[in-house]
């Protein structure tokens, strides 16, 4: 029983196991995984930039009517810290003794998707999760939620840099005014979830609360950097879900958002997604209201909250029904053998794989079900996939060891007798990758 | 390792053998008719896809983004003396001229939400309200049409949209850019997914679907067709899509998505981001009906979207989420060359701010179900639009 615990431990609260990895985990599983969650998350390894020094390259190469050589080098540069980012991002999660952690870090940079499908996220996307999302997942959920939605890659992603209260000076000057994406999106897919009980009315009033909240311009102090536009703020008082906020500026929305971090339906919302994406795709509603419980008990503490979901006993049964999503089985190959790619190989790789990091195809990011990823192409392709991988293997490589250290006695003597079979080393951990046991989890 | 195309489909085909699939379960397709939904996904702006120029408020609501009169440069292409085109649609007019396109204004599909994720679900469950949607209404379409098989339906670009999953099984189908697998590799995959309920019969679908599409497009056809994500991403998918269902042992009903719609900043009116998406659909639809051959004559082509946008420019040059929108009806099996429906003007809008919805896309889907499709009326009210059943289906958008 304590290795298939293990097993669980290492697949659904981590990536995948690496050598040895099941036989460490197999002393005490769960108190394995809970362990992960002590100590602040880890950074991530390399010489990243900031939000900030991105967001004023962009917003100069906008400024400026560039020439093509100017144009070409920005994007350069781009690219070249995109693919720093993602590899850095993803060789965490390859090697992490934590991948708890860095399991947490992806969901919770989903829940609160920046997608480069608009595509001057491309070169903020690593630092807006790096800033604003890693440092608090075993946080406070209310800081969090600040640090999304003042960072400039979401205050870009989603509009709110350029809107201006209809009646602030600004507004009244230039005829420009409120864009309502952010604030909707905030009570919709941030916070309380879609039937979390708001109108139309409340998405117009956060939308107008925080009108403001933009970034400072190449020719402003500290370019790039978040900055409140008292100008451009809806003056007056706004009522958001029945309660009344004075006019305080910037404070307003500081407010509101610490109002929503702690609302009930905040709790659920999360709850929910937390469960369906650790647990199974239709989590037991038991499950989802005890999570939902510590939520609201601890004021959304986050590492509280983490803990509720790896303590819950549906996570550690059996079967393994959730099917790996495209970026994991990939993150998940390389943690059992121990290869990964390198720099641009990364995104060339999640291409094909049809899940490039940073590319969310819409603001609700991407799906985390079964049936989204199981489409006769994609299971097609992924097979495809885990056959040209395991073909850029070494060939001395042992399939039937990988078997074992993957999957552990989980492993069906089918799958060990069809490696043992194999043509090749390679077809062999091509079948290992591909099978049934390893796609899921 | 490469292995020639031709190996491949000789693998394929053998293990067709091996697995006891008889041809003859692709033997007869149940109609000659073809269906294809295109989803606009994001809320596509019916107010300027079909402006109406000719109301006495739209210059006046619209604004900064309201379109130039007809005549003028960047201006409205006229069709008659309310509606006009987008002038980034213009590849459409000859088709509404030949009497080929049809366009239905202020359309809305029978709910009321501005959540795109909520919204979408709906257009595409074909529900009036959120339930635990897992089918999709064109899958239960499919259901009632005799003698379907996994090979009616098809996805095109990737995952099958909740439109198309469902009871029946269906293709999908996307660009290919990984090399193909060993025909051994795949024999030993199939067999070891044999147990499992989701992996198992989605890889036999998927390997039918690819041989089959090799067939059909020729390999290099497969590997031009590049996916991409902007406006220009929509052509290559629905020209595929057109080369699929034009053949005679093809698909007849598919579902394909073009993204970008939710246009929140910088819209703009005859140029902008916009008029950049309706450049990359008039092309794909162009270049849909031109693969489609001599079957286009036989073909309906609807784009739907989840929504439309509010009236009013909005303080970013943009619109935000509103209700009414406006669908495309498009094919040769098509009586276009006019506007359907009824049109609740721009004077009295709905909660002041977006245009009313006049016509329920469902009537429209239920009429082309029922006159193109030949599926049962009753049918379509319960079981694929259920709670329909007094909402009549739209008469005579066929040709007779």
């Amino acid at each position: 029983m304590t290795a298939f615990s293990a097993l669980i431990a290492a697949t659904r609260f981590g990536f995948a196991a690496r050598p040895g990895e099941l036989q460490t985990l197999a002393q005490d599983p769960r108190g394995a995984v809970l362990k992960q969650l002590s100590g602040p998350p880890p950074a991530l390894a390399g010489d990243l930039p900031t939000g900030t020094g991105m967001t004023a390259l962009f917003l100069q190469s906008i400024r400026d009517k560039r020439a093509p050589q100017d144009r070409k080098e920005f994007n350069q540069r781009v690219n070249q810290v995109y693919f720093t980012e993602i590899e850095a991002r993803l060789d965490a999660a390859v090697t992490s003794e934590r991948p708890y952690v860095e399991r947490l870090v992806h969901f919770w940079s989903n829940h609160f998707t920046v997608s480069a499908r608009r595509p001057f996220i491309r070169g903020i996307a690593g630092a807006y999760e790096r800033e604003a999302i890693r440092p608090h997942v075993l946080g406070r959920f209310s800081d969090m939620l600040l640090a999304v939605e003042s960072h400039q890659g979401m205050l870009l992603y989603l509009d709110n840099a350029q809107s201006i209260g209809p009646d602030s000076q600004a507004g009244m000057r230039s005829g420009r005014g409120l864009n309502e994406n952010l604030g909707r999106e905030i009570l919709e897919l941030h916070t309380l979830g879609v039937d979390g009980g708001y109108t139309q009315d409340d998405v117009e009033a956060l939308a107008r609360i925080l009108t403001g909240w933009s970034i400072a311009r190449p020719q402003e102090p500290a370019p790039g950097s978040f900055r409140f536009r008292p100008f451009a703020h809806e003056p007056g008082a706004k009522t958001l879900l029945g309660k009344r906020y004075a006019e305080g500026g910037q404070s307003e929305g500081i407010a509101a958002l610490a109002d929503l971090a702690v609302h009930p339906a905040t709790a659920r919302h999360v709850a929910r997604k937390l469960a369906a994406h650790f647990i199974a795709d239709n989590p037991p509603p038991d499950a989802v209201d005890r999570i939902a419980k510590r939520f609201l008990e601890s004021g959304g503490d986050l590492r509280h909250v983490s803990e509720g979901v790896a303590r819950e006993e549906a996570a550690w049964r059996g079967p393994f029904a959730k099917v790996r999503s495209p970026a994991d089985l990939a993150i998940a190959a390389c943690r059992v053998t121990g290869v990964a790619p390198r720099g641009q190989q990364w995104a060339q790789s999640l291409r094909m794989l049809d899940q490039l990091p940073f590319y969310a195809p819409q603001p609700s990011g991407w799906p985390d079900d079964a049936a989204s990823w199981v489409s006769p192409e994609a299971v097609l392709r992924r097979a495809q996939w885990c056959e040209a991988f395991a073909n850029r293997m070494p060939d001395t490589i042992d399939p039937a060891a990988l078997a074992n250290a993957s999957l552990g006695d989980a492993a069906p003597a089918e799958i060990v007798d069809a490696i043992a079979h194999a043509p090749s080393r390679r077809d062999g951990v091509a079948l290992l990758l591909a099978s049934a046991e390893f796609q899921r989890r | 390792m490469t292995i020639a195309r031709r190996d491949f489909l000789a693998g394929a085909a053998g293990f067709a053998l091996t697995a006891g699939i008889h041809r003859a379960a692709f033997a007869a397709a149940p109609t000659d008719r073809r269906f294809i939904v295109v989803l606009l996904r994001g809320a596509m702006d019916g107010l300027a896809a079909m402006p109406p120029y000719g109301d006495p408020h739209y210059a006046e609501k619209r604004g900064a983004i309201a379109l130039k009169p007809p005549g003028q440069e960047g201006g409205v292409i006229a069709l008659d003396q309310t509606f006009g085109l987008h002038p980034a649609l213009a590849p459409l007019e000859p088709y509404y001229k030949s009497g080929e396109l049809m366009l239905v204004p202020a359309t809305g599909n029978g709910y009321s939400t501005r959540s795109h994720f909520d919204a979408q679900d709906l257009m595409e469950s074909g529900l009036a309200a959120k339930g635990h949607a897992s089918d999709g209404w064109l899958n239960r379409a499919l259901t009632l049409l005799k003698g379907v098989d996994a090979r009616t339906g098809l996805a095109v670009g990737g995952a099958v949209p909740l439109i198309l999953r469902g009871q029946v099984a269906v293709a999908s189908w996307e660009p290919d850019k990984l090399p193909q697998p060993s025909p051994d590799f795949l024999v030993a995959l199939r067999t070891l997914y044999r147990h499992d309920v989701l992996l198992g019969p989605a890889l036999e679908r998927g390997l039918a679907a690819q041989g089959f599409s090799d067939q059909v497009l020729g390999a290099d056809a497969a590997m031009d067709a590049k996916g991409g994500y902007g406006p220009n991403g929509f052509a290559p998918l629905a020209e595929v899509a057109g080369k699929l269902l034009a053949a005679d042992e093809g698909p007849r009903v598919a579902a394909l998505d073009m993204l970008g719609w939710d246009t929140h900043v910088n819209q703009g009116a005859d140029t902008g981001r916009l008029a950049q998406n309706f450049a990359g659909l008039a092309a794909g639809l162009e270049a849909m009906a031109k693969a489609m051959g001599a079957s286009w004559k036989r073909t309906v082509v609807v784009a739907v979207t989840e929504f439309g946008r509010t009236v009013a420019v909005n303080g970013n040059n943009g619109t935000d989420h509103g209700t009414a929108s406006a669908m495309l009806v498009m094919g040769g099996a098509v009586r276009g060359g006019r506007v359907h429906g009824d049109w609740p003007g721009l004077a009295q809008l709905q909660d002041d701010r977006d245009l009313r919805v006049a016509t329920d896309s469902r009537s429209v889907m239920k009429g082309i179900l029922r006159d193109h499709l030949g599926l049962d009326s009753a049918a379509l009210g319960t079981k694929v639009f259920p709670g329909t059943a007094t909402l009549a289906a739209a008469q005579g958008l066929l040709r007779a």
